[in-house]
Protein backbone atom coordinates (compact mmCIF):
# COMPACT_ATOMS: atom_id res chain seq x y z
CA UNK A 1 0.00 0.00 0.00
CA UNK A 2 3.01 2.30 -0.39
CA UNK A 3 1.29 4.70 -2.76
CA UNK A 4 1.73 8.44 -2.50
CA UNK A 5 -1.86 8.92 -1.46
CA UNK A 6 -1.59 6.61 1.52
CA UNK A 7 1.80 7.84 2.64
CA UNK A 8 0.89 11.53 2.64
CA UNK A 9 -1.51 11.45 5.59
CA UNK A 10 0.98 9.28 7.42
CA UNK A 11 3.51 12.12 7.24
CA UNK A 12 0.84 14.52 8.38
CA UNK A 13 0.01 12.51 11.48
CA UNK A 14 3.67 11.95 12.31
CA UNK A 15 5.15 14.59 14.58
CA UNK A 16 6.94 17.57 13.09
CA UNK A 17 9.73 17.13 15.58
CA UNK A 18 10.82 14.22 17.74
CA UNK A 19 13.28 14.82 20.55
CA UNK A 20 14.57 11.54 21.86
CA UNK A 21 16.61 11.21 25.07
CA UNK A 22 18.67 14.31 24.37
CA UNK A 23 21.58 14.89 26.74
CA UNK A 24 24.13 17.66 26.50
CA UNK A 25 27.09 17.66 28.85
CA UNK A 26 29.66 20.40 29.29
CA UNK A 27 32.60 18.41 30.53
CA UNK A 28 31.50 17.18 33.92
CA UNK A 29 28.56 19.53 34.11
CA UNK A 30 25.08 18.72 32.82
CA UNK A 31 23.46 21.14 30.39
CA UNK A 32 20.39 18.99 29.93
CA UNK A 33 19.75 15.31 30.48
CA UNK A 34 17.51 12.71 28.87
CA UNK A 35 14.84 15.01 27.42
CA UNK A 36 12.20 13.49 25.15
CA UNK A 37 9.06 14.88 23.56
CA UNK A 38 7.14 15.07 20.28
CA UNK A 39 5.89 18.29 18.75
CA UNK A 40 3.13 18.38 16.14
CA UNK A 41 2.30 20.98 13.55
CA UNK A 42 0.61 24.02 15.06
CA UNK A 43 1.60 23.18 18.64
CA UNK A 44 3.30 25.77 20.80
CA UNK A 45 5.44 24.31 23.56
CA UNK A 46 6.95 26.39 26.34
CA UNK A 47 10.02 25.37 28.33
CA UNK A 48 10.16 27.01 31.74
CA UNK A 49 12.39 26.75 34.78
CA UNK A 50 14.80 28.93 36.68
CA UNK A 51 17.93 30.37 35.13
CA UNK A 52 20.62 27.76 34.75
CA UNK A 53 18.11 24.91 34.52
CA UNK A 54 19.20 24.06 30.98
CA UNK A 55 16.45 25.68 28.91
CA UNK A 56 18.68 27.41 26.38
CA UNK A 57 21.03 24.43 26.16
CA UNK A 58 18.09 22.23 25.24
CA UNK A 59 16.77 24.78 22.74
CA UNK A 60 20.13 25.00 21.01
CA UNK A 61 20.35 21.20 20.76
CA UNK A 62 16.90 20.98 19.24
CA UNK A 63 17.51 23.85 16.83
CA UNK A 64 20.59 22.27 15.31
CA UNK A 65 22.98 24.73 16.92
CA UNK A 66 24.68 22.42 19.39
CA UNK A 67 25.18 18.69 18.90
CA UNK A 68 23.80 16.62 21.79
CA UNK A 69 26.23 14.41 23.69
CA UNK A 70 23.63 11.65 23.39
CA UNK A 71 20.15 11.22 21.95
CA UNK A 72 18.60 12.32 18.68
CA UNK A 73 16.60 15.20 17.25
CA UNK A 74 14.43 14.19 14.31
CA UNK A 75 12.64 16.65 12.06
CA UNK A 76 9.87 15.82 9.61
CA UNK A 77 11.37 16.91 6.29
CA UNK A 78 8.90 17.70 3.54
CA UNK A 79 8.63 14.56 1.33
CA UNK A 80 11.09 12.56 3.44
CA UNK A 81 9.58 12.16 6.87
CA UNK A 82 11.47 12.11 10.16
CA UNK A 83 15.24 12.48 9.77
CA UNK A 84 17.97 12.93 12.37
CA UNK A 85 19.04 16.55 11.85
CA UNK A 86 22.59 15.94 13.02
CA UNK A 87 23.05 13.38 10.24
CA UNK A 88 22.17 15.88 7.53
CA UNK A 89 25.00 17.61 5.72
CA UNK A 90 25.98 20.91 7.19
CA UNK A 91 24.73 22.77 4.11
CA UNK A 92 21.37 21.05 4.34
CA UNK A 93 21.00 21.83 8.03
CA UNK A 94 21.89 25.46 7.37
CA UNK A 95 19.27 25.67 4.62
CA UNK A 96 16.67 24.12 6.91
CA UNK A 97 17.46 26.65 9.63
CA UNK A 98 17.13 29.48 7.14
CA UNK A 99 13.90 28.43 5.50
CA UNK A 100 11.75 25.93 7.37
CA UNK A 101 12.77 27.16 10.82
CA UNK A 102 13.08 30.50 12.54
CA UNK A 103 15.07 31.46 15.62
CA UNK A 104 14.13 34.48 17.69
CA UNK A 105 16.88 35.48 20.11
CA UNK A 106 16.38 37.02 23.52
CA UNK A 107 18.49 39.97 22.49
CA UNK A 108 17.36 41.28 19.07
CA UNK A 109 20.95 42.29 18.38
CA UNK A 110 21.87 38.60 18.19
CA UNK A 111 19.22 37.95 15.56
CA UNK A 112 19.52 41.07 13.43
CA UNK A 113 22.24 42.78 11.46
CA UNK A 114 22.00 45.95 13.36
CA UNK A 115 23.74 48.29 10.91
CA UNK A 116 22.04 47.34 7.64
CA UNK A 117 18.52 48.56 6.87
CA UNK A 118 15.40 47.01 8.36
CA UNK A 119 14.30 46.07 4.85
CA UNK A 120 17.58 44.30 4.12
CA UNK A 121 17.26 42.34 7.36
CA UNK A 122 13.97 40.90 6.18
CA UNK A 123 14.82 40.64 2.47
CA UNK A 124 18.05 38.81 3.21
CA UNK A 125 16.23 35.62 4.18
CA UNK A 126 14.32 35.71 0.92
CA UNK A 127 17.50 36.18 -1.09
CA UNK A 128 19.08 33.31 0.82
CA UNK A 129 16.46 31.00 -0.67
CA UNK A 130 17.11 32.31 -4.15
CA UNK A 131 14.64 35.14 -4.66
CA UNK A 132 16.37 37.79 -6.80
CA UNK A 133 13.40 39.93 -7.82
CA UNK A 134 14.02 43.27 -6.11
CA UNK A 135 10.48 44.66 -6.42
CA UNK A 136 8.90 41.49 -5.12
CA UNK A 137 11.33 41.26 -2.22
CA UNK A 138 10.55 44.84 -1.25
CA UNK A 139 6.79 44.23 -1.44
CA UNK A 140 7.01 41.09 0.67
CA UNK A 141 9.23 42.90 3.16
CA UNK A 142 6.76 45.76 3.49
CA UNK A 143 3.93 43.28 3.92
CA UNK A 144 5.75 41.57 6.80
CA UNK A 145 6.72 44.84 8.44
CA UNK A 146 3.05 45.72 8.32
CA UNK A 147 2.00 42.39 9.81
CA UNK A 148 4.29 42.84 12.79
CA UNK A 149 2.98 46.38 13.18
CA UNK A 150 6.12 48.21 12.08
CA UNK A 151 5.86 51.52 10.25
CA UNK A 152 6.84 50.66 6.66
CA UNK A 153 8.25 54.15 6.16
CA UNK A 154 11.14 52.98 8.38
CA UNK A 155 12.12 50.29 5.85
CA UNK A 156 15.41 51.98 4.95
CA UNK A 157 16.39 52.81 8.53
CA UNK A 158 18.90 50.67 10.40
CA UNK A 159 17.45 48.68 13.33
CA UNK A 160 20.07 50.34 15.52
CA UNK A 161 17.70 53.34 15.46
CA UNK A 162 14.68 51.24 16.58
CA UNK A 163 13.33 50.73 20.10
CA UNK A 164 13.79 47.31 21.72
CA UNK A 165 10.19 46.35 21.00
CA UNK A 166 10.50 47.38 17.35
CA UNK A 167 13.74 45.44 16.99
CA UNK A 168 12.08 42.38 18.43
CA UNK A 169 9.18 42.68 15.97
CA UNK A 170 11.64 43.12 13.12
CA UNK A 171 13.44 39.97 14.21
CA UNK A 172 10.13 38.13 14.07
CA UNK A 173 9.32 39.47 10.59
CA UNK A 174 12.79 38.44 9.41
CA UNK A 175 12.08 34.89 10.56
CA UNK A 176 8.53 34.57 9.28
CA UNK A 177 9.17 35.86 5.77
CA UNK A 178 10.19 32.40 4.52
CA UNK A 179 7.04 30.79 5.97
CA UNK A 180 8.78 28.52 8.44
CA UNK A 181 6.89 25.62 9.98
CA UNK A 182 8.80 25.74 13.25
CA UNK A 183 10.00 28.68 15.33
CA UNK A 184 12.45 28.61 18.21
CA UNK A 185 12.25 31.49 20.63
CA UNK A 186 14.56 32.18 23.53
CA UNK A 187 12.92 34.51 26.06
CA UNK A 188 11.37 36.59 23.26
CA UNK A 189 9.87 39.18 25.61
CA UNK A 190 12.40 39.23 28.44
CA UNK A 191 14.31 42.28 27.20
CA UNK A 192 11.17 44.42 26.87
CA UNK A 193 9.15 46.72 29.11
CA UNK A 194 6.00 45.13 30.52
CA UNK A 195 3.71 47.30 28.36
CA UNK A 196 5.58 46.33 25.20
CA UNK A 197 5.66 42.66 26.26
CA UNK A 198 1.88 42.38 26.16
CA UNK A 199 1.76 43.76 22.66
CA UNK A 200 4.44 41.41 21.40
CA UNK A 201 2.85 38.40 23.07
CA UNK A 202 -0.49 39.19 21.54
CA UNK A 203 1.14 39.55 18.14
CA UNK A 204 2.96 36.22 18.50
CA UNK A 205 -0.20 34.48 19.63
CA UNK A 206 -2.13 35.77 16.65
CA UNK A 207 0.58 34.90 14.13
CA UNK A 208 1.15 31.40 15.51
CA UNK A 209 -2.52 30.46 15.25
CA UNK A 210 -3.06 32.24 11.93
CA UNK A 211 -0.05 30.59 10.29
CA UNK A 212 -0.44 27.21 12.01
CA UNK A 213 3.14 27.54 13.25
CA UNK A 214 4.73 25.14 15.65
CA UNK A 215 6.97 26.83 18.17
CA UNK A 216 9.23 26.12 21.10
CA UNK A 217 9.45 29.06 23.46
CA UNK A 218 11.93 29.23 26.29
CA UNK A 219 10.74 31.48 29.08
CA UNK A 220 11.16 31.87 32.81
CA UNK A 221 7.86 33.77 32.90
CA UNK A 222 4.92 31.47 33.57
CA UNK A 223 2.45 34.14 32.44
CA UNK A 224 4.10 34.12 29.01
CA UNK A 225 3.74 30.34 28.91
CA UNK A 226 0.08 30.59 29.91
CA UNK A 227 -0.65 33.07 27.15
CA UNK A 228 1.33 31.52 24.31
CA UNK A 229 1.76 27.82 24.80
CA UNK A 230 -0.48 24.78 24.49
CA UNK A 231 2.01 22.66 26.37
CA UNK A 232 4.60 23.28 29.04
CA UNK A 233 7.78 21.51 30.17
CA UNK A 234 9.26 22.39 33.53
CA UNK A 235 13.04 21.96 33.82
CA UNK A 236 15.18 21.73 36.89
CA UNK A 237 18.91 20.99 36.98
CA UNK A 238 18.89 19.99 33.32
CA UNK A 239 15.98 17.57 33.56
CA UNK A 240 12.31 17.78 32.72
CA UNK A 241 10.50 17.31 36.03
CA UNK A 242 6.95 17.83 34.77
CA UNK A 243 5.11 18.29 31.49
CA UNK A 244 1.54 18.54 30.26
CA UNK A 245 -1.01 20.99 28.93
CA UNK A 246 0.02 24.44 30.11
CA UNK A 247 -3.03 24.94 32.29
CA UNK A 248 -2.65 21.45 33.83
CA UNK A 249 0.91 22.13 34.85
CA UNK A 250 0.12 25.57 36.24
CA UNK A 251 -3.23 24.80 37.92
CA UNK A 252 -2.52 21.30 39.23
CA UNK A 253 1.27 21.12 39.64
CA UNK A 254 2.50 17.72 40.83
CA UNK A 255 6.25 17.99 41.30
CA UNK A 256 7.58 19.81 44.38
CA UNK A 257 9.64 22.12 42.16
CA UNK A 258 6.65 23.02 39.98
CA UNK A 259 4.56 23.68 43.07
CA UNK A 260 7.29 26.00 44.31
CA UNK A 261 7.53 27.83 40.97
CA UNK A 262 3.78 28.28 40.69
CA UNK A 263 3.36 29.45 44.26
CA UNK A 264 6.22 31.93 43.98
CA UNK A 265 4.61 34.00 41.23
CA UNK A 266 1.83 36.45 41.90
CA UNK A 267 -0.57 35.13 39.31
CA UNK A 268 0.12 33.24 36.13
CA UNK B 1 -30.12 5.75 25.31
CA UNK B 2 -26.37 5.01 25.31
CA UNK B 3 -26.08 6.93 22.03
CA UNK B 4 -26.89 10.04 24.04
CA UNK B 5 -24.30 9.41 26.70
CA UNK B 6 -21.57 12.05 26.46
CA UNK B 7 -19.66 11.89 29.74
CA UNK B 8 -18.78 8.73 31.63
CA UNK B 9 -16.81 8.99 34.87
CA UNK B 10 -15.76 5.83 36.71
CA UNK B 11 -13.95 5.52 40.02
CA UNK B 12 -12.49 9.02 39.88
CA UNK B 13 -10.35 9.74 42.93
CA UNK B 14 -8.19 12.74 43.61
CA UNK B 15 -5.84 13.56 46.45
CA UNK B 16 -3.80 16.75 46.41
CA UNK B 17 -0.29 16.45 47.82
CA UNK B 18 1.11 19.75 49.04
CA UNK B 19 4.87 19.21 48.97
CA UNK B 20 5.67 22.48 50.67
CA UNK B 21 3.21 22.01 53.53
CA UNK B 22 5.10 19.03 54.94
CA UNK B 23 3.69 16.85 52.19
CA UNK B 24 0.13 17.30 53.46
CA UNK B 25 -2.35 15.03 51.70
CA UNK B 26 -5.78 16.38 50.89
CA UNK B 27 -8.22 13.72 49.68
CA UNK B 28 -10.98 15.46 47.71
CA UNK B 29 -12.68 12.94 45.43
CA UNK B 30 -13.21 9.31 46.30
CA UNK B 31 -14.38 6.90 43.64
CA UNK B 32 -16.81 9.23 41.85
CA UNK B 33 -19.08 7.74 39.17
CA UNK B 34 -21.08 10.04 36.92
CA UNK B 35 -22.95 9.69 33.62
CA UNK B 36 -24.20 12.70 31.70
CA UNK B 37 -26.48 12.42 28.68
CA UNK B 38 -27.38 14.91 26.00
CA UNK B 39 -30.25 17.12 27.12
CA UNK B 40 -29.32 16.87 30.81
CA UNK B 41 -28.10 19.56 33.14
CA UNK B 42 -26.47 17.84 36.10
CA UNK B 43 -25.74 20.17 38.98
CA UNK B 44 -22.93 19.24 41.37
CA UNK B 45 -24.20 19.82 44.86
CA UNK B 46 -22.34 19.92 48.15
CA UNK B 47 -20.74 22.19 50.73
CA UNK B 48 -17.83 24.48 50.00
CA UNK B 49 -14.66 22.44 49.67
CA UNK B 50 -16.53 19.23 48.77
CA UNK B 51 -14.65 19.06 45.47
CA UNK B 52 -17.25 20.34 43.02
CA UNK B 53 -14.80 22.49 41.10
CA UNK B 54 -12.18 19.76 41.31
CA UNK B 55 -14.56 17.32 39.62
CA UNK B 56 -15.57 19.84 36.98
CA UNK B 57 -11.94 20.70 36.20
CA UNK B 58 -11.19 16.99 35.89
CA UNK B 59 -13.85 16.74 33.17
CA UNK B 60 -11.84 19.33 31.22
CA UNK B 61 -8.48 17.65 31.93
CA UNK B 62 -7.47 20.88 33.65
CA UNK B 63 -6.81 18.80 36.75
CA UNK B 64 -4.98 15.55 36.27
CA UNK B 65 -6.85 12.32 36.66
CA UNK B 66 -4.96 10.24 39.20
CA UNK B 67 -7.23 7.23 39.61
CA UNK B 68 -10.20 6.14 37.59
CA UNK B 69 -11.36 7.35 34.21
CA UNK B 70 -13.11 10.30 32.63
CA UNK B 71 -14.40 9.44 29.19
CA UNK B 72 -15.82 11.95 26.75
CA UNK B 73 -17.73 11.02 23.62
CA UNK B 74 -15.68 12.95 21.08
CA UNK B 75 -15.85 12.78 17.28
CA UNK B 76 -17.72 9.50 17.31
CA UNK B 77 -15.58 7.65 19.83
CA UNK B 78 -14.77 7.56 23.54
CA UNK B 79 -11.65 9.39 24.67
CA UNK B 80 -10.34 8.73 28.17
CA UNK B 81 -8.87 11.98 29.44
CA UNK B 82 -6.73 10.04 31.90
CA UNK B 83 -4.45 8.68 29.19
CA UNK B 84 -5.08 10.82 26.09
CA UNK B 85 -2.12 12.53 24.40
CA UNK B 86 -1.90 16.31 24.76
CA UNK B 87 -3.06 16.92 21.21
CA UNK B 88 -6.09 14.68 21.72
CA UNK B 89 -6.98 16.70 24.81
CA UNK B 90 -6.66 19.90 22.78
CA UNK B 91 -8.93 18.46 20.09
CA UNK B 92 -11.52 17.47 22.68
CA UNK B 93 -11.45 21.03 24.01
CA UNK B 94 -11.63 22.58 20.56
CA UNK B 95 -14.58 20.54 19.35
CA UNK B 96 -16.45 18.86 22.18
CA UNK B 97 -16.05 20.25 25.67
CA UNK B 98 -16.45 23.89 26.64
CA UNK B 99 -15.63 25.25 30.09
CA UNK B 100 -16.91 28.48 31.57
CA UNK B 101 -15.17 29.49 34.76
CA UNK B 102 -16.23 32.17 37.15
CA UNK B 103 -13.53 34.55 36.00
CA UNK B 104 -12.55 35.81 32.61
CA UNK B 105 -8.89 35.39 31.72
CA UNK B 106 -8.19 38.68 30.03
CA UNK B 107 -5.79 38.68 27.10
CA UNK B 108 -3.94 41.99 26.78
CA UNK B 109 -5.20 44.24 23.98
CA UNK B 110 -7.87 41.84 22.70
CA UNK B 111 -11.31 43.54 22.54
CA UNK B 112 -14.40 41.89 24.02
CA UNK B 113 -16.04 41.11 20.67
CA UNK B 114 -12.86 39.45 19.39
CA UNK B 115 -12.43 37.48 22.61
CA UNK B 116 -15.96 36.09 22.24
CA UNK B 117 -15.54 35.36 18.52
CA UNK B 118 -12.15 33.65 18.87
CA UNK B 119 -13.40 30.09 19.43
CA UNK B 120 -15.39 30.27 16.18
CA UNK B 121 -12.55 31.93 14.27
CA UNK B 122 -10.25 29.17 15.51
CA UNK B 123 -12.71 26.63 14.13
CA UNK B 124 -12.52 28.28 10.71
CA UNK B 125 -15.81 30.22 10.75
CA UNK B 126 -15.72 33.36 8.58
CA UNK B 127 -14.97 36.52 10.54
CA UNK B 128 -18.24 38.24 9.62
CA UNK B 129 -20.34 35.32 10.83
CA UNK B 130 -18.28 34.82 13.98
CA UNK B 131 -18.50 38.50 14.88
CA UNK B 132 -22.20 38.73 14.24
CA UNK B 133 -22.86 35.72 16.46
CA UNK B 134 -20.56 37.18 19.11
CA UNK B 135 -22.45 40.47 18.93
CA UNK B 136 -25.80 38.71 19.25
CA UNK B 137 -24.64 36.89 22.39
CA UNK B 138 -23.20 40.03 23.98
CA UNK B 139 -26.44 41.86 23.23
CA UNK B 140 -28.52 39.07 24.74
CA UNK B 141 -26.35 39.30 27.86
CA UNK B 142 -26.90 43.07 28.02
CA UNK B 143 -23.25 43.99 27.49
CA UNK B 144 -23.48 47.58 26.14
CA UNK B 145 -22.38 47.78 22.50
CA UNK B 146 -19.99 50.62 23.28
CA UNK B 147 -17.87 48.15 25.28
CA UNK B 148 -17.52 45.56 22.53
CA UNK B 149 -14.49 47.15 20.93
CA UNK B 150 -12.62 47.54 24.24
CA UNK B 151 -10.38 44.99 25.96
CA UNK B 152 -12.28 43.76 29.06
CA UNK B 153 -9.41 44.42 31.50
CA UNK B 154 -11.23 47.51 32.79
CA UNK B 155 -14.76 46.02 32.79
CA UNK B 156 -16.71 45.40 36.00
CA UNK B 157 -16.76 41.90 37.46
CA UNK B 158 -20.25 41.24 36.13
CA UNK B 159 -19.39 42.55 32.67
CA UNK B 160 -16.30 40.36 32.50
CA UNK B 161 -18.33 37.38 33.59
CA UNK B 162 -20.88 37.98 30.85
CA UNK B 163 -18.12 38.26 28.22
CA UNK B 164 -16.81 34.96 29.53
CA UNK B 165 -20.24 33.34 29.27
CA UNK B 166 -20.68 34.58 25.71
CA UNK B 167 -17.29 33.11 24.82
CA UNK B 168 -18.23 29.80 26.43
CA UNK B 169 -21.58 29.50 24.68
CA UNK B 170 -20.60 30.66 21.19
CA UNK B 171 -19.36 27.28 19.95
CA UNK B 172 -22.46 25.24 20.90
CA UNK B 173 -20.26 22.58 22.46
CA UNK B 174 -21.86 19.14 22.88
CA UNK B 175 -20.56 19.13 26.47
CA UNK B 176 -20.66 22.28 28.55
CA UNK B 177 -19.05 22.71 31.99
CA UNK B 178 -20.14 25.69 34.05
CA UNK B 179 -18.49 26.72 37.32
CA UNK B 180 -20.69 29.33 38.99
CA UNK B 181 -21.24 31.33 35.81
CA UNK B 182 -23.85 33.53 37.50
CA UNK B 183 -21.98 34.36 40.72
CA UNK B 184 -21.35 38.05 39.95
CA UNK B 185 -24.60 38.79 38.07
CA UNK B 186 -27.75 40.70 38.99
CA UNK B 187 -31.07 38.86 38.87
CA UNK B 188 -32.01 40.05 35.37
CA UNK B 189 -28.75 38.74 33.92
CA UNK B 190 -28.95 35.56 35.98
CA UNK B 191 -32.28 34.91 34.29
CA UNK B 192 -30.72 35.47 30.84
CA UNK B 193 -27.98 32.97 31.60
CA UNK B 194 -30.51 30.46 32.93
CA UNK B 195 -32.42 30.82 29.63
CA UNK B 196 -29.23 30.28 27.65
CA UNK B 197 -28.47 27.14 29.65
CA UNK B 198 -31.98 25.81 28.99
CA UNK B 199 -31.65 26.58 25.29
CA UNK B 200 -28.30 24.81 25.02
CA UNK B 201 -29.71 21.79 26.85
CA UNK B 202 -32.76 21.59 24.59
CA UNK B 203 -30.48 21.76 21.59
CA UNK B 204 -28.83 18.61 22.95
CA UNK B 205 -25.90 19.74 25.03
CA UNK B 206 -24.84 17.62 28.01
CA UNK B 207 -24.29 20.15 30.79
CA UNK B 208 -22.55 19.85 34.15
CA UNK B 209 -22.68 22.88 36.39
CA UNK B 210 -22.11 24.36 39.81
CA UNK B 211 -24.59 26.99 41.02
CA UNK B 212 -24.63 28.38 44.52
CA UNK B 213 -27.78 30.39 43.89
CA UNK B 214 -30.79 28.20 44.88
CA UNK B 215 -33.12 29.86 42.42
CA UNK B 216 -30.82 29.37 39.41
CA UNK B 217 -30.03 25.85 40.51
CA UNK B 218 -33.62 24.70 40.77
CA UNK B 219 -34.39 26.51 37.56
CA UNK B 220 -31.70 24.85 35.36
CA UNK B 221 -31.00 21.48 37.01
CA UNK B 222 -32.54 18.34 35.59
CA UNK B 223 -30.76 16.35 38.29
CA UNK B 224 -28.47 16.97 41.28
CA UNK B 225 -25.28 15.03 41.82
CA UNK B 226 -24.40 15.19 45.52
CA UNK B 227 -20.78 15.50 46.63
CA UNK B 228 -19.81 15.27 50.29
CA UNK B 229 -16.65 16.59 51.87
CA UNK B 230 -14.22 13.77 52.60
CA UNK B 231 -12.77 13.22 56.05
CA UNK B 232 -9.18 14.47 56.42
CA UNK B 233 -6.48 11.97 55.61
CA UNK B 234 -4.93 10.24 58.58
N1 LIG C 1 -4.89 22.85 42.60
C1 LIG C 1 -5.10 22.53 43.88
N2 LIG C 1 -4.07 22.24 44.67
C2 LIG C 1 -4.26 21.90 45.95
N3 LIG C 1 -5.47 21.81 46.54
C3 LIG C 1 -6.56 22.09 45.80
C4 LIG C 1 -6.43 22.48 44.43
N4 LIG C 1 -7.66 22.70 43.94
C5 LIG C 1 -8.53 22.46 44.96
N5 LIG C 1 -7.87 22.09 46.08
C6 LIG C 1 -8.48 21.74 47.37
O1 LIG C 1 -9.48 20.76 47.15
C7 LIG C 1 -10.62 20.99 48.00
C8 LIG C 1 -11.87 21.08 47.14
O2 LIG C 1 -11.83 22.29 46.40
P1 LIG C 1 -12.90 22.66 45.31
O3 LIG C 1 -12.51 23.97 44.74
O4 LIG C 1 -13.07 21.53 44.39
O5 LIG C 1 -14.24 22.81 46.20
P2 LIG C 1 -15.68 23.30 45.81
O6 LIG C 1 -16.63 22.22 46.18
O7 LIG C 1 -15.71 23.77 44.41
O8 LIG C 1 -15.88 24.53 46.81
P3 LIG C 1 -16.62 25.95 46.61
O9 LIG C 1 -18.05 25.65 46.74
O10 LIG C 1 -16.09 26.74 47.78
O11 LIG C 1 -16.21 26.49 45.30
C9 LIG C 1 -10.30 22.24 48.79
O12 LIG C 1 -9.81 21.86 50.05
C10 LIG C 1 -9.21 22.92 47.98
O13 LIG C 1 -8.38 23.69 48.80
MG1 LIG D 1 -15.88 25.71 43.47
Amino acid sequence: MATASTSAPEFASAPLLRVNAVTRLYGERTGCRDVSFDLHQGEVLAIAGESGSGKTTLLNCIAGRSRPTAGTVEYNLRHEGLRDIYRLSEARLRLLARTDWGFVHQNPRDGLRIDVSAGANVGERLMAIGDRHYGRIRDTTEDWMHRVELDTSRIDDAPATFSGGMQQRLQIARNLVTHPRLMFMDEPTASLDVSVQARLLDLLRGLASELGLAAIVVTHDLAVARLLAHRLLIMKSGQVVESGLTDQVLDDPQHPYTQLLVSSVLQA
Amino acid sequence: MTADLMVRVRGLSKTFVLHHQNGARLPVLDCVDLDVQRGECVVLHGPSGAGKSTLLRSLYANYRIQHGSVEIHHAGKWVNLADAAPRELLAVRAQTVGYVSQFLRVIPRVPALELVAQPLLGAGVARRDAESRAGALLARLNVPAKLWSLPPATFSGGEQQRVNIARGFISRFPVLLLDEPTAALDSANRAVVADMIDDARREGAAIVGIFHDDEVRSRVATRLHPLAALPEAA
